[in-house]
C-alpha cells in the first residue's frame, strides 16, 4: 500500500480564512480540493506538502450560474465544482457543449464525482483537458489573495507545466466564460483508454454570424501548444467563411505549430497528425452545433 | 482454394442469436449453473484478504528498491533508518548473506537474490528490508537509508544481450562472461527444413509476444509469524501454491517443513503472478526471526508491476509452409526469451520454454520445430504468469498469426485456410509432429458455431461495403489448442515435486461432508465448483459441503492452482474421492439392507436394490449408519472418507473458435471491438456460469493485451509502466458484450471428462483482436498493442517497435 509522508492539516471555512492559512504556512502548504492529482502524488511521494489547507467547505467557490455585469452574460463556474456538475449541468449543455464533451472523457465517474474544475485548472497538467477547452472558450480565470480579486485570461493562466499564474498565497475562484450569440463548440481526444490521459485532444468554438466566423478559439491538449492554443489556426479563419476546406488548412497550421513530445502514448508525428486532425473534427462539430444545434 | 471444400457459412447466413445462460434458481444436486456459494462473502466486503489480518503485536515491513537497472552497490548505510525511533530492524543483503539467505533458489535452476550484496540488476529490485511499528514510518524509514551506487551499462534490448562486449549481468555466476541462459529445441528439425524446402508457399514473419503482467487487483502480500515457544512459522501468504510454498520455505531457509504451516486466505486474483515466491516474502520471514514479532509486508501497486512475474517477452521469427492450394505442411521457430535479470520462470522444470511447443496449433501438420534461445538482461525476473498456460500465449499467438499472414499473402480467406486444416473429429486422439498426444476435439464443428454466430459472410460484405466507402473494419479469426492439467508425473514436476494433487472428502454423520483440497482459489470459484463435482457423485448438496483450500495444516499436499490445471487434476482426484466413498457407502448400505454389494443400483443419492427402489438407504443415512454401531463386514473400516492423489495420465485439451470484429478509426488509429464471439469446448461444464466467467475475464485479457498493455523499458532500463496511469488495463468500456457459445467434447482420460478452461480465453483472444485490427487496415503485421499511435503508424508502413521506449 503507498503511504504518504506525515503532513498537517487545516480545514479552510472561507476564501480568506484559506488565504490566511496559505500566508501562515507558506509555500511548502499546498490547498486540497477534490484531490485527485494531489493526494495520489503524496502517496507516491512525490508530492510531499508539509500542510495540507482543505477548502471542501468553501460555499463561495461552488455552484454553476450566469453572472451579468455591463449588460453582458458570462458562464460562472466556482472552482470547487465537481466534474461531474460541469458534466450535468445544463447550462453548460446550453451555452458550451465543448465543456460536456471534454468532461465526458476526463477520468472516470469515480474521479470525476470528486475532482474539481480548480484543481483540474491549477494543477496545470499539459494533458489536463480543461484547458484547452477554457482557452478555446476565451474563458477567464479569478483569482483572489490578500489584496482582492484579479482576472487572467485563461491563456495567460499557465506559465509552463505544472506551473501557473496562482501565487503562493492565492486562490483560483472561479471561471468565467462570456456568453454571447452564435456560437458553437466541440472537444475531440484520443485516449488510448477510456480514462486514460490524452494522446492529444483538440477544442474549437466558433462565433458565427450567418456563414461568417466573427469569433474563433481552438484549443490544444497534450502536444505542447503554446498556451494550449493554437493562435495561427485562430487568425486563419477569423473572419471568415465556414467551409469543410478551411477546417482542413485550419487543422494543417495548427499541426505546423505545435511542439508535441515523444512518450508512450506515441511519437510526435503521431501528435502532430492527432493536432491537426482534431482540430479539424473538433471545428467541424463546433460549426454544425452553431448552425443546429447542441444535438449536432 | 475452393470454397465448396469448406463449411463456412453460405452468404446470406444470418447470425445466430446466443441465448444468455440462465442462473439455476435453487442449488442443483450436481451440475449446473448455480450461484457461486462464495460470492456472498465477497460482494459484501466480508472477504477476507491478506491486508485484512491483523495479528497481536504485528509489525509492518518495507522493501527498498533499487532507482537503477545495473549498479554496483558500493555501500549502505542504514544507521539514520536504524534510529528512527519506530523502526525495529533494518535488514540488508549482507545481514542476509550471514544467515545464507541473500540468494534464493529459483524455480528455473538459477539463482535469485533476496536483497541485493554486489550489485542490483533491474530496477525495483528488492535492496533493504524495514521493519517498523507501523506502516508509514516503515516507508518514511525507508528515506534514510543511504545506499552509494555506481551504475553501470543496462541490457535492456534483448536482441543485444548476446552482443559481443554486452555487460556481464550474471557475474555472480561462477565463469559467466555473456547472457545467455540456455537454448532449447523441439521437434524434428531436419524434417521440418525437409517439409519448407519442398514447400510451395512459405511465408515467414517476426512477431513480438510483449512483456505484460497480470496485475491481479490485490498486489502480493505476507504476514509472517514465529511463535518463539513452538518454534512454529505460519505464514500467511498470496499464494496460489500454499504446498509448493512449504517445501520451498523449508528448502531455502532450512526450517523444518513439519514446523511451518502457510496460509492462503481469499486471494484477490493470481493469473500467476501469485506463484513464485518473492524476496519479501522471504524479509517478512527473517523479519519475525529477527524481532520476535509477526512481520507483515504488502507491497504496493508500482511494485507489483516492477517487481514481480511479468508475462510473456518473446521475440518470434516464424514461417509457415504450405501447398499452393492451402494445405498447412509444417512450421518453424526461433524465439529470443527475455527472462530478465534472474532465470525465475515457473513451469514443469524439465521444460524451460513451458509448453510453448504445442505452437502447431489446431492443425494437421506434417512437421515443426522451435529453437528457443533465453537471455538474462537488467529487467525484472520472470515470463510465465498472466494465464499463459506455461507461454501457450506465445505458441497460440504465433501460429494464429502465422496463418492470417499467410492468408493474407496469398489473398485466401483466413476462415477457409483453417477450416481446410483444422484436425478431424476422426484423427483423435491425435500425436502432434511435437509429440503432444491430443485427447478429444470438435474443431471443424467449434469453428463453424463461431462463423455462425458471428454471420461471417455478412460481415465480409459490410466490410467491402464499408471499404468502398472509406470505413475501416475487420475481422479476426483464432482457433486455439490448449494443453492444460500439469500434468503427468513422468514429465513434469516443480523442483522435483511430481504435479499430482491429493485430495480428501470426509463425509460427516449427519451426511454434510468437508472435501480438502490442495489447490488455491483466487477467485475462480473452487468453493462452488468442487462442492458440485462431489454432489454429482455423491447426492450431497453443493450446499451441505465445506471446501477447505489454501491451508497447509488442513489439506492435502498438491502443487496448486495455475495453469488451468485444477479441474483437470484436483478436479479429477475429487471426483476420484468420492467414488471412493461411494463404493465405501455401498458396503455401509449392503450391511444396512442385509444384501449383498452387488445386488445394489446406485441412484443419485441412494443406494437401492435391484428390482426393489423402495429398499433403499439415502447417503445420509449411509453416513449416520457408517459411524454407528452397525456391524461392517470383515474388513471393512467405518466412517464415510477417503482420500486420493491423482497423477493424470495425460493433460487435457480444450479449444476454441474466437471471431473478434473491430472498427478503426482511420484518422486517428483507434481500434474499437464491436462484437466477440468466442466458442470455447471444455469438455463437461460443471458449472457453464462459472465457465463463463472465466471465459469473459480472459477475452477482457485479450482485448488489453492486443490493444494497450505494455510494459516497455528505456535505455536506461527505466520501466515505462509502473502504475495504472501507464499500464493500462481494459475495462467495460473496452469490452463489448461477449457472445459465446460451447461445443462439448469430454476428455476422453478425465474421470468425469472435463479440461480445463481458466486461461483458455486469455491464451485464444490476443490474436483474433491483432487479426482483425490488421485485417481492418489491410496490413500484414504489427506487434502488440495496437495503440491508436501505433495503428496509424502500421497503417504508413512504420509499425513501432513496442518493447523499448518511443522516441
Amino acid at each position: 500500500m503507498q503511504v504518504p509522508a506525515q503532513f498537517d492539516y487545516e480545514r479552510a471555512t472561507g476564501v480568506a480564512h484559506a488565504i490566511a492559512l496559505l500566508t501562515r504556512y507558506g509555500p511548502e502548504s499546498r490547498l486540497v480540493a477534490g484531490g485527485h492529482s494531489l493526494i495520489p502524488m503524496m502517496k507516491l511521494r512525490i508530492a510531499n506538502p508539509e500542510t495540507l489547507i482543505d477548502i471542501n467547505d468553501l460555499d463561495e467557490l461552488k455552484g454553476i450560474s450566469i453572472a451579468s455585469a455591463d449588460g453582458a452574460d458570462a458562464l460562472r463556474i466556482g472552482a470547487m465544482v465537481r466534474h461531474t456538475e460541469l458534466l450535468e449541468s445544463p447550462l453548460a449543455v446550453e451555452h458550451f457543449p465543448i465543456l460536456v464533451d471534454a468532461e465526458r472523457v476526463i477520468a472516470d465517474p469515480v474521479v470525476r464525482n470528486r475532482g474539481t474544475i480548480g484543481g483540474s485548472l491549477c494543477q496545470a497538467d499539459p494533458s489536463e483537458d480543461l484547458s484547452a477547452a477554457f482557452t478555446a472558450l476565451h474563458a477567464v480565470a479569478v483569482i483572489e489573495g490578500a489584496d482582492g480579486r484579479r482576472e487572467v485570461s485563461a491563456r495567460e493562466f499557465h506559465t509552463g507545466p505544472y506551473q501557473t499564474v496562482v501565487g503562493d498565497a492565492e486562490i483560483l475562484v472561479e471561471v468565467r466564460v462570456p456568453i454571447r450569440p452564435g456560437s458553437g463548440s466541440a472537444y475531440e481526444k484520443v485516449e488510448r483508454r477510456v480514462g486514460d490521459w490524452a494522446v492529444a485532444a483538440g477544442g474549437a468554438a466558433l462565433w458565427l454570424d450567418a456563414d461568417t466566423i466573427t469569433e474563433v478559439g481552438i484549443g490544444l491538449t497534450a502536444v505542447g501548444a503554446e498556451h494550449f492554443c493554437a493562435a495561427q489556426a485562430e487568425d486563419y479563419l477569423r473572419g471568415g467563411p465556414v467551409t469543410e476546406e478551411r477546417f482542413v488548412e485550419a487543422g494543417r497550421i495548427a499541426a505546423e505549430h505545435v511542439r508535441p513530445t515523444a512518450d508512450q502514448r506515441g511519437p510526435e508525428d503521431y501528435k502532430r497528425h492527432l493536432a491537426g486532425e482534431l482540430t479539424t473534427r473538433a471545428l467541424r462539430r463546433a460549426a454544425a452545433r452553431a448552425q443546429h444545434g447542441t444535438e449536432a | 482454394m475452393s470454397t465448396d471444400t469448406t463449411g463456412v457459412a453460405a452468404p446470406g447466413t444470418p447470425p445466430t442469436e446466443v441465448a444468455p445462460t440462465q442462473v439455476c434458481a435453487s442449488t442443483p444436486m450436481g451440475y449446473g449453473s448455480m450461484r457461486r456459494k462464495e460470492d456472498a462473502r465477497f460482494i459484501r466486503g466480508q472477504g477476507r484478504y491478506l491486508d485484512d489480518i491483523a495479528l497481536p503485536g504485528m509489525l509492518h515491513g518495507a522493501v527498498l528498491r533499487s532507482p537503477f537497472a545495473h549498479a554496483k552497490i558500493v555501500s549502505i548505510d542504514t544507521s539514520a533508518a536504524e534510529a528512527h525511533p519506530k523502526v525495529k530492524a533494518v535488514i540488508t543483503g549482507e545481514t542476509l548473506a550471514g544467515l545464507g539467505l541473500a540468494w534464493m533458489p529459483t524455480l528455473s535452476h538459477d539463482v535469485q537474490a533476496v536483497l541485493a550484496t554486489d550489485k542490483v540488476r533491474f530496477q525495483g529490485q528488492e535492496v533493504a528490508f524495514v521493519v517498523a511499528e507501523d506502516r508509514y514510518s516503515a516507508r518514511d524509514a525507508l528515506a534514510l537509508i543511504e545506499v552509494d551506487y555506481e551504475p553501470l551499462d543496462a541490457v535492456i534490448d534483448a536482441r543485444k544481450a548476446l552482443d559481443e562486449g554486452a555487460p556481464v549481468i550474471r557475474d555472480d555466476l561462477d565463469g559467466r562472461t555473456d547472457n545467455h541462459i540456455f537454448d532449447w529445441e523441439a521437434g524434428d528439425s531436419a524434417a521440418t527444413d525437409d517439409v519448407f524446402a519442398n514447400a510451395d508457399v512459405v511465408a515467414s514473419c517476426d512477431m513480438l509476444y510483449p512483456r505484460v503482467h497480470p496485475a491481479p487487483m490485490e498486489t502480493c502480500g505476507s504476514i509472517a509469524s514465529m511463535d518463539p515457544v513452538t518454534g512454529k512459522l505460519t505464514v500467511y501468504t498470496t499464494t496460489q501454491a500454499p504446498h509448493a510454498h512449504r517445501t520451498i520455505y523449508a528448502l531455502v531457509a532450512g526450517l523444518p517443513e513439519h514446523k511451518i504451516q502457510v496460509i492462503s486466505p481469499d486471494i484477490g486474483g493470481g493469473f500467476g503472478n501469485k506463484v513464485g515466491i518473492y524476496p519479501g516474502y522471504v524479509c517478512a520471514v527473517v523479519g519475525t526471526i529477527v524481532t520476535g514479532a509477526p512481520v507483515k509486508w504488502v507491497e504496493d501497486r508500482s511494485e507489483n508491476l516492477m517487481a514481480t512475474s511479468f508475462a510473456r517477452d518473446y521475440h518470434m521469427h516464424g514461417e509457415i509452409a504450405s501447398t499452393k492450394d492451402g494445405k498447412l505442411l509444417g512450421v518453424r521457430v526461433k524465439v529470443l526469451a527475455d527472462h530478465g535479470a534472474f532465470n525465475g520462470t515457473a513451469q514443469p522444470s524439465k521444460m524451460p520454454a513451458g509448453l510453448f511447443h504445442v505452437f502447431s496449433g489446431s492443425y494437421d501438420m506434417a512437421a515443426a520445430h522451435c529453437a528457443v534461445t533465453g537471455v538474462y538482461t537488467n529487467k525484472a525476473p520472470g515470463g510465465v504468469a498472466y494465464a499463459c498456460s506455461f507461454r501457450i500465449t506465445e505458441a497460440v499467438y504465433l501460429i494464429e498469426r502465422l496463418v492470417d499472414v499467410l492468408a493474407h499473402d496469398q489473398g485466401w480467406d483466413p476462415a477457409e485456410l483453417r477450416m481446410k486444416n483444422l484436425l478431424k473429429p476422426e484423427q483423435f486422439p491425435y500425436t502432434t509432429a511435437l509429440g503432444w498426444e491430443y485427447d478429444s476435439g470438435d474443431y471443424p464443428t467449434t469453428l463453424q458455431k463461431a462463423l455462425d454466430i458471428a454471420g461471417y459472410a455478412e460481415l465480409r460484405r459490410e466490410q467491402a461495403a464499408k471499404r468502398e466507402r472509406g470505413e475501416l473494419m475487420g475481422i479476426g479469426i483464432a482457433f486455439f489448442t490448449e494443453a492444460v492439467g500439469a500434468g503427468p508425473r513422468r514429465t513434469m514436476d516443480i523442483l522435483g515435486l511430481g504435479m499430482a494433487d491429493g485430495a480428501e472428502l470426509r463425509v460427516h454423520p449427519t451426511g454434510k461432508a468437508v472435501l480438502r483440497l490442495s489447490c488455491m482459489s483466487q477467485g475462480q470459484g473452487h468453493v462452488t465448483t468442487f462442492a458440485q463435482i462431489v454432489a454429482e457423485e455423491l447426492g450431497i448438496s453443493p450446499d451441505d459441503i465445506e471446501v477447505v483450500q489454501g491451508d497447509t495444516d488442513q489439506t492435502p499436499f498438491g502443487l496448486g492452482t495455475y495453469g488451468s490445471r485444477s479441474t483437470p487434476v484436483s478436479g479429477a482426484a475429487t471426483a476420484i474421492v468420492a467414488r471412493k466413498v461411494r463404493e465405501r457407502a455401498k458396503i455401509v448400505a449392503a450391511a444396512m439392507l442385509e444384501v449383498s454389494p452387488d445386488d445394489l443400483e446406485w441412484e443419485k443419492g441412494r443406494f437401492h436394490v435391484a428390482g426393489d427402489p423402495s429398499a433403499s438407504a439415502a447417503i445420509a443415512d449411509i453416513a449416520m449408519a457408517a459411524h454407528s454401531d452397525l456391524e461392517l463386514p470383515e474388513g471393512v473400516e467405518g466412517h464415510l472418507d477417503a482420500t486420493c492423489v491423482y497423477n493424470p495420465p495425460n493433460l487435457t485439451y480444450p479449444c476454441g473458435a474466437y471471431i473478434c470484429v473491430v472498427d478503426v478509426d482511420k484518422g486517428t488509429g483507434q481500434a474499437s471491438v464491436r462484437r466477440f464471439i468466442a466458442v470455447d469446448d471444455c469438455g463437461v461444464r460443471i458449472n457453464p456460469m462459472i465457465v463463463e466467467g472465466q471465459v469473459h475475464g480472459g477475452l477482457a485479457d485479450g482485448v488489453g493485451m492486443a490493444l494497450m498493455q505494455l510494459m516497455a523499458f528505456d535505455s536506461d532500463g527505466n520501466h515505462l509502466g509502473a502504475s495504472f496511469m501507464d499500464y493500462l488495463l481494459p475495462t467495460a468500456m473496452e469490452c463489448p458484450s461477449w457472445e459465446l457459445g460451447e461445443t462439448v467434447t469430454p476428455s476422453p482420460h478425465h474421470p468425469i471428462g472435463a479440461k480445463g478452461v481458466g486461461e483458455s480465453a486469455t491464451v485464444g483472444s490476443p490474436p483474433a483482436v491483432v487479426n482483425a485490427v490488421l485485417d481492418a487496415i489491410g496490413v500484414r503485421h504489427a506487434d502488440m498493442p495496437l495503440t491508436p499511435a501505433h495503428v496509424w503508424r502500421a497503417m504508413r508502413g512504420e509499425p513501432i517497435r513496442t518493447d523499448l521506449a518511443i522516441g
